[in-house]
């Protein structure tokens, strides 16, 4: 009665600091152009849904919505827009196949981050306009904050979070997509400039532009448009409380309590075991440690050592962001989520060049919301 | 087709007011705390909260969805909130429906909130960055502009007056008079209508709908939670929605397709065939009293340019064969956005349960349409609620 | 249960209350700053207004003028064939005539907002204001022709154009 349902097509374009020969709608016609390519599928008839992920201030709209049908060749068609991140667009498609009501539907997300030109005056509008604005200190100190009680919370070291940013920095390297691919040893992290102690100014992932768009299907339709469908096995998503006085410091119980909800779904016990690679949230390098205790990845308070280990490259025995991550690639604002399950796909379909990681079967890709909310989905995908 | 069956079994709103004490999160909280304790179940018994909540720029949030959180019951919960501008109250109804229908929960909370006083020095003013930043913005529109296009497209496709349009405002403020939530309620005549002030020709201040502050809140079950719960739960039968082209010179504002489509997706799923006899009561998106008949016959209940003769009629009185917005719509309970469209699906949950109070339809209606509307005048949203 | 609810909750304010500062409030003036790439179409279509010009773009598969220009055919999914130039003259589509402004403030002088279909397109309108007429003559079905900025003073906005006027035929 209630149908699987696969990813069939992924379209992108590479991702970069600034994309100034294209507006947004454009960027978005060429990663859906692609995306439908890939999939076997055009979009006024065969597509019969569409869902995209935007806030409204991204673009310094009021109803962001309307600019969004041109763009997925999506006129006259149900299409909406959930404000939040990338992966909940993902979901919600999902939930569409799955209730019977739609076959195939199409998901977009990009980032036009370059044309926002004081961020910080955007994250700070975000933040509660009783408690927290009157306060005009730079938001940034949220993340601040909150690494300060993690590290305290559970031992981990600012030297390990280096390492972080080392390991993704240096597999973008080898990610086309990838926006900030350099080899950057932990030491010259630990000696950037001090922004938001104990973050520093390289331990934050830099913006960049792009956008992603996927076809999903239900299961008769993924098996006649594709040899390849890349199987949603569990998803989860959760929010956390939105206020800063009454929320979790240390713990990320938005990610455990996502990451319960989708190995509950997929059947996963022991997801060290029954998982072969991750692609989590770095958006500030101490949040991989933390989302990869909240995800079971390992105990609480040893993700540290995990890093140290090495056991998290992309050689070792549970890779943890073989893309590059945000540190790697860029920051993606809500097409952040997507990326990482666009290298879960990939690595799944065999297509992740020389970054392609052997054998693996099941992935997956878990996404936070960003400052100043503590909210975030995962997503878990396999190859059968 | 098979589709896992689910009910909406509470409903709590609370009042619309031109400007409310209580902040955003407040108003979600009381509005959702009514639709729990209505069907006597707590936040432990729901499985997921759907949000819906219009433009950012009213309440003045980045990231209002997020925000909003807490007040919604969405602590530590799945939560998700769906955006389609003023067709959002609806739309979010729809997107509750998935979330239950899809088998991963049970039961789910939705709820539409809006604060558009927090806009000074008025919320209008928002609505200058919702057109084409590089094409529109710059004349410094006002988004009456584009409602007065319309008014104006329709009113000349089928040679319309404006007292025949004026009617809709009248009816509307009478009967949310039997509204207890209602901001303008008011007994007014076709005259006072065109008497009033002209904003923006041909739109005039009775034709508009107030801005306003509110929020209501659904309670959604699937069947089997759903009997458990009530003796009386009103089936989500269809639902459907379309976004037309951004470009608005490359489309007739004389007729809303978008309405039809996402009406037709509903009827479809809901097996009604002639809606104009087989729905008994409609809620179409009034923000504006042109646009009660325009989105009438974009939802199928009469043919084009035909819905001014069966107002002059009195079939859509509450009284008459198929009343349109017996709540009082948005002219008269108030329009906040999406809170506004929402509490249509509340209005039409409780005439289908009989317990409208003052506002029963009589006769026993067993189907209605809800439906709502807005992005840049191009979002159709429709549900179909049968008893 | 609307009959069953005993008092629905809300409190509301007056201008008054706020203005004499009854209840606790707190003020914010965001400063946000976009800067949007405009793209191969519009970047293109406002290179054009600048000179004077009006350009669309044509899908030969569908036969249509994409006004303003655009560099793909949303119903085809295919990027366009050819620029086309059209006319700086058109017919009024729907007009409305403004005594408020956006901030809904009463403005002394009506604008006249209309959508005009520009001749060439084949009907395909673009948002634009009218001028030199007076409010009772405007008629849908008018003939307009556009009253642009002098050419030193155009920026390549759609402000380069400053209004549409009746135009007089023969």
């Amino acid at each position: 009665m209630f149908p699987k349902v696969a990813i069939v097509g992924i379209g992108y374009t590479p991702f970069r600091t600034i994309t100034p020969d294209v507006s947004f709608r454009e960027m978005v016609f060429e990663a859906a152009s692609k995306a439908y390519e890939d999939a076997g599928v055009h979009p006024q008839e065969d597509i019969d849904s569409f869902v995209t992920c935007q806030d409204d201030f991204e673009h310094g709209r009021s109803i962001w919505n309307m600019q969004t049908p041109d763009n997925l060749g999506a006129v006259l068609k149900p299409i909406h827009t959930n404000c939040g991140d990338g992966i909940l667009g993902l979901i919600d498609a999902y939930m569409q196949i799955k209730s019977g009501l739609r076959s195939i539907v199409a998901v977009e997300t990009h980032s036009k981050a370059s044309n926002v030109i004081n961020r910080n005056h955007l994250i700070a509008h975000a933040t509660d306009p009783i408690y927290n604005k009157p306060l005009n200190i730079n938001p940034y100190f949220i993340a601040g904050m909150e690494m300060n009680r993690y590290l305290l919370e559970t031992g981990t070291t600012k030297e390990q979070c280096a390492l972080v940013v080392s390991k993704n920095k240096t597999n973008a390297l080898f990610n086309p997509l990838a926006a900030y691919g350099e080899k950057i040893t932990p030491k010259e992290v630990l000696d950037s400039e001090e922004m938001f102690s104990p973050l520093k100014r390289l331990d934050m992932s830099p913006m960049a532009d792009g956008g992603i768009v996927m076809v999903l299907a239900s299961e008769e339709k993924a098996k006649a448009l594709t040899d390849k469908p890349i199987w949603i096995r569990g998803l989860g998503w959760c929010s956390e409380a939105p206020s800063l006085e009454t929320r979790e410091w240390g713990e990320a119980v938005y990610a455990k309590l996502a990451g319960e909800m989708a190995y509950r779904i997929a059947g996963i016990k022991h997801p060290r075991k029954q998982i072969d690679f991750a692609e989590v949230d770095d958006t500030f390098s101490y949040k991989e440690p933390q989302h990869m205790e909240a995800l079971k990845l390992c105990r609480r308070g040893e993700a540290g050592s995990m890093i140290e280990e090495g056991a998290t490259q992309r050689q070792g025995e549970f890779p943890i962001n073989v893309s590059g991550g945000s540190l790697g690639v860029g920051f993606l604002v809500e097409a952040t989520g997507p990326q990482r399950v666009l290298e879960v796909v990939l690595q799944l379909r065999g297509e992740a060049g020389r970054r392609q990681l052997p054998d693996v079967q099941v992935g997956l890709a878990q996404s936070w919301r960003g400052i100043p909310y503590a909210s975030g989905a995962v997503m878990i995908l396999s190859k059968e | 087709m098979g589709m896992r069956k689910v009910a909406i079994v509470g409903a709590g709103m609370t009042k619309f007011m031109r400007r409310a004490h209580e902040t955003g999160k407040e108003l979600s909280w009381e509005a959702a705390k009514i639709a729990l304790d209505s069907c006597e179940l707590t936040l432990d018994d729901i499985g997921c909260v759907v949000m819906g909540t219009a433009p950012d720029a009213f309440d003045n949030i980045h990231m209002k969805g997020d925000y909003l959180g807490d007040g919604a019951g969405a602590w530590r919960k799945p939560y998700i909130r769906g955006f389609v501008g003023g067709g959002t109250g609806v739309f979010v109804a729809d997107q509750a429906w998935y979330h239950v229908a899809s088998g991963l929960f049970d039961t789910c909370l939705v709820v539409a909130e809006e604060k558009m006083s927090s806009a000074m020095p008025h919320p209008q003013g928002n609505f200058i960055t919702c057109w084409d930043m590089f094409t529109e913005s710059p004349l410094g529109p006002s988004l009456l502009w584009f409602f007065a296009w319309e008014m104006n497209r329709y009113m000349h496709a089928h040679g319309i007056t404006e007292r025949e349009i004026a009617m809709v405002s009248v009816k509307n403020k009478k009967n949310a008079m039997d509204h207890p939530a209602a901001q303008l309620p008011a007994e007014i005549t076709v005259e006072d209508v065109l008497n009033s002030e002209v904003m923006a020709w041909p739109v005039k201040r009775l034709d508009v709908s107030p801005t306003s502050d509110g929020a209501v809140a659904l309670v959604y079950a699937a069947e089997h939670v759903a009997k458990r719960i009530t003796d009386k739960p009103v089936w989500i039968e269809g639902v459907g929605w379309c976004l037309d082209t951004f470009y608005v010179g490359q489309r007739d504002l004389y007729y809303p397709k978008y309405v039809e489509y996402a009406a037709r997706q509903a009827y479809d799923m809901a097996g009604i065939k002639e809606p104009s006899k087989e729905i008994d009561i409609a809620e179409p998106y009034d923000p504006f009293d042109y646009k009660e008949l325009h989105n009438a016959e974009g939802l199928l209940l009469c043919g084009k340019g035909e819905a001014p003769k069966l107002l002059a009629d009195g079939v859509t009185q509450r009284t008459g064969r198929q009343p349109w917005c017996p709540s009082g719509g948005a002219l008269g309970v108030g329009n906040a956005i999406a809170a506004t469209g929402l509490m249509k699906v509340a209005e039409l949950f409780w005439q289908l349960r009989g317990e409208a109070g003052k506002r029963q339809v009589p006769g026993k209606p067993k189907k209605g349409v809800a439906q709502a509307w807005g992005d840049e005048m191009q979002v159709g949203t429709v549900i179909v609620l049968g008893i | 249960m609307s009959e069953k609810i005993k008092e629905f909750p809300g409190t509301p304010l007056s201008e008054k209350d706020i203005i004499e500062k009854k209840v606790l409030f707190t003020e914010w003036h965001p400063e946000f700053m976009w800067a949007w790439d405009t793209g191969i179409g519009y970047g293109r279509y406002f290179a054009e207004l600048k000179k004077g010009r009006i350009i669309g773009t044509r899908c030969n598969k569908c036969r249509r003028v994409l006004l303003p220009a655009r560099y793909f055919c949303e119903w085809c999914f295919r990027p366009v064939d050819e620029w086309v130039y059209l006319e700086d003259t058109g017919t009024v589509n729907t007009f409305s005539i403004a005594y408020t402004d956006w901030l809904a403030r009463r403005i002394k002088k009506p604008r006249i907002p209309a959508l005009v279909e520009i001749d060439g397109s084949g009907g395909v309108g673009i948002m634009h204001v009218l001028d030199e007429v007076d409010p009772k003559e405007v008629k849908i079905g008018m003939r307009v022709k556009a009253v642009w900025e002098p050419e030193e003073e155009r920026e390549g906005a759609i402000t380069d154009i400053k209004y549409w006027k009746p135009l007089k035929e023969e």
